[in-house]
């Protein structure tokens, strides 16, 4: 049986070759390569996606541009307002005040002097009424913010993107009784428990430290983590209900590949596409809630700075003898520029990786 | 149907005794207790004070004690709140039995004089959230890339992505110190739920205008509607009559998760707005471990979301014939 196959395809060499140049002039395009040109092709995303590219850039190197501190408080009656980058490009003032930053950052700091010694850029988005500047404020907000999103993010996608795809691969039983545990899930007003766990956090805090080394933010992005996940794991599990009956799947069953190896290996880098879409859109509401538990006093603490509290901030001084716009405008602008574009960003991939969902909101 | 209804039953009993059960006992495995002060107390004073709310029980004692409606005081010392004469008879008779800290009310009077305000506001911004979303979502449908439909979704798009309280801010802006047109907090009159209504309904409306935008898209270029075209219907009467209805099925199933949201939401804008409602209670209660009153209003959210979630549902069936219960 191998002898006739070998023969029928033992070619000569040249045959071989002409054969082979056949098949080099037509260039597969791989689900990725065609996902990129799709986003290319689609302006608004495209655009999203540079700005996102710049702001966090931007935001990355934080310590290293000529800004002002943004904790160093000078003490003043009122917020002052900005001062146009025309009116005064900078001045000689910067003091080295921070909050504990980590080893990496001090350097980027050290760096920075270096480079601009005590230059800094005047107060183009004005100050807060401790004197702190609002552009430094938020540049440095958003490396909380980020992170909180990106960490918490991670969490969901670890634990929804196992749930799913465990419970889409067993289905049966197993499969409906995991979905069980979803739906009740979804119906439990989550907040409660978040406020509850966190306010437990902030009483054993020391302890957390102490003993297990754990930092309370780590745990500020478990938790938001940890309620972000159902509707990655009901996604997952569509996804791989209907990929588990493929043949590839089959394939690997028959050449005697573990479940575990199944799921993990074959089954989850095919439902990527659409996890990435859902990041993209899970890190907008982490984000938002992050400064919704902010406003409630239970989010990222002073001194340290994430876009949660500086729109809490904003929104604390409004008041009817004098409207500090420049405290709500610039953080929200902020905030809603780059939500937005995550957004835009998130439609434009699920039409680009998505040809089905193409159009559709 | 009943069969339905009967196992969501079942599965909402499951639910409630999951909630009540991890915040029951989330709550007391933290230090510090509902009599914590600035001032300490006698000793003898907090043992009575213990004694008298059976914190000093077992825990497991304790819980049973809340739910059921029975009496496990060995002495028959029944625990009574509020003004003292009712004995506490256990969640499962609707008592959610007396608050800790506001001493003179039970947690049912709180909840009895804080629940309507919320409901009317909710309802207001839930008003809010369907007019505007829908009128966004189907004008931005029948006029698709026109100028209208870029600049709605970008509205829209703008709404989801901006925290509530910072629209609030706006808005208070806005309509209170440059154009004094509405109060700018408190609660009383019908013009004092305007603003928050709104600033608590905005995103909402915005995720609606979307998903009733790509439903409207759906329905519109299935093939009954071109017949209803082609048999001469004016487009009016179309839209009205046989579009409407299935493209605006994604937005009934959103009306529970939106609930639900509005809930979690009116926590932020009755705190800036200070109007006495629910969610206010709840997070004082949170951080005062005001044990009952924080389990009653936790309690009453858990049951408000599972019975919207069960009506929308329902009313799901009753719009898209195609949709069978039992799969649900």
């Amino acid at each position: 049986m191998s002898q006739v196959t070998r023969e029928r395809w033992d070619l000569g060499g040249t045959q071989m070759e002409e054969l082979l140049s056949d098949v080099a002039r037509f260039k597969g395009e791989s689900l990725w390569q065609d996902a990129w040109r799709r986003l290319k092709a689609n302006r608004a995303s495209w655009y999203a996606l540079v700005f996102l590219m710049i702001f966090g850039g931007i935001s990355l190197l934080a310590p290293v541009l000529p800004l002002p501190s943004p904790t160093a408080i000078d003490l003043q009656i009122e917020p002052q307002p900005p001062v146009a980058p025309w009116q005064e490009l900078g001045n000689d003032g910067f003091r080295r005040e921070y909050w504990d930053l980590n080893a990496l950052d001090e350097s980027l700091v050290d760096l920075r002097q270096m480079i601009f010694g005590d230059w800094q850029l005047s107060n183009w988005m004005g100050t807060d009424a401790k004197g702190r500047d609002i552009l430094s404020r938020i540049i440095w907000g958003s490396r909380t913010s980020i992170l909180v999103a990106i960490a918490a993010t991670l969490c969901s996608l670890l634990i929804g993107v196992s749930y799913g795809a465990v419970s889409g691969f067993f289905g049966g039983r197993i499969d409906n009784l995991m979905m069980r545990i979803v739906d009740v899930l979804y119906s439990i007003p989550f907040i409660f428990v978040v406020i509850f766990l966190i306010t437990i956090v902030n009483e054993y805090r020391t302890e957390l430290e102490d003993s297990w080394g754990v930092n309370r933010e780590v745990v500020f992005y478990v938790v938001i983590g940890a309620i972000y996940w159902l509707t990655m794991a009901r996604v997952v599990r569509g996804q791989v209900l209907s990929l588990r009956e493929t043949e590839f799947v089959e394939a690997a069953r028959v050449i005697g590949a573990s479940s575990a190896r199944i799921v993990f290996v074959h089954l989850v880098p095919n439902v990527l596409s659409i996890v990435i879409v859902y990041l993209t859109l899970t890190i907008p509401a982490v984000m938002l809630f992050e400064a919704f538990l902010s406003f409630l006093g239970l989010g990222i603490e002073p001194p340290k700075v994430s876009w949660g509290l500086l729109a809490v901030d904003g929104s604390e001084v409004i008041n009817p003898v004098r409207i500090y716009w420049w405290l709500i405008v610039f953080p929200a602008a902020a905030m809603g520029a780059t939500l937005l574009a995550l957004n835009v960003l998130g439609d434009g991939l699920r039409d680009a990786l998505d040809p089905k969902l193409r159009g559709k909101d | 149907m009943i069969r339905f209804l009967l196992r969501r039953l079942l599965w909402f009993g499951l639910t409630l005794l999951c909630v009540v059960s991890v915040s029951f006992f989330l709550m007391r495995s933290v230090r510090g207790g509902p009599f914590d002060n600035e001032r300490t107390l006698n000793p003898a004073i907090e043992r009575n004070m213990q004694a008298r709310y059976h914190l000093d029980w077992p825990q497991w004692k304790q819980f049973l004690q809340y739910i059921g409606p029975l009496n496990l005081a060995e002495d028959g010392a029944e625990l009574v709140g509020g003004d003292g004469t009712d004995p506490f008879g256990g969640i499962l008779t609707g008592d959610f039995g007396p608050s800790f800290k506001y001493r003179d009310f039970t947690v049912n009077d709180i909840i009895g004089q804080s629940l309507p305000i919320s409901v009317s506001l909710g309802s207001i911004a839930l008003l809010w959230a369907l007019v505007l979303g829908l009128t966004a979502g189907i004008a931005s449908a029948l006029y698709r890339n026109s100028k209208t439909d870029v600049a709605l979704r970008l509205a829209a798009t703008t709404g989801i992505a901006l925290p509530n309280f910072v629209i609030a801010g706006f808005l208070v802006i806005l309509f209170v110190f440059l154009m004094p047109l509405l109060p700018v907090a408190g609660y009383g009159t019908p013009k004092h739920l305007i603003l928050p209504g709104f600033a608590l309904g905005a995103p909402f409306a915005a995720y609606i205008a979307r998903l009733s935008r790509t439903g409207m898209l759906e329905v519109l270029s299935q093939d009954h509607i071109r017949t209803a075209h082609a048999k001469g219907l004016p487009s009016r009467l179309v839209l009205l009559r046989h579009a409407i209805k299935g493209g605006l099925l994604p937005v009934v199933s959103y009306l529970g998760p939106a609930t639900a949201g509005i809930l979690t939401g009116s926590l932020v804008i009755e705190r800036i707005f200070a109007i006495p409602g629910t969610g206010s209670h709840f997070v004082n209660s949170a951080l005062n471990r005001d044990y009952t009153l924080s389990m009653g209003v936790t309690i009453l959210y858990t049951v408000l979301v599972y019975g919207l979630n069960t009506l929308v549902d329902l009313a799901y069936t009753f719009l898209d014939p195609r949709i069978k219960l039992e799969e649900s």
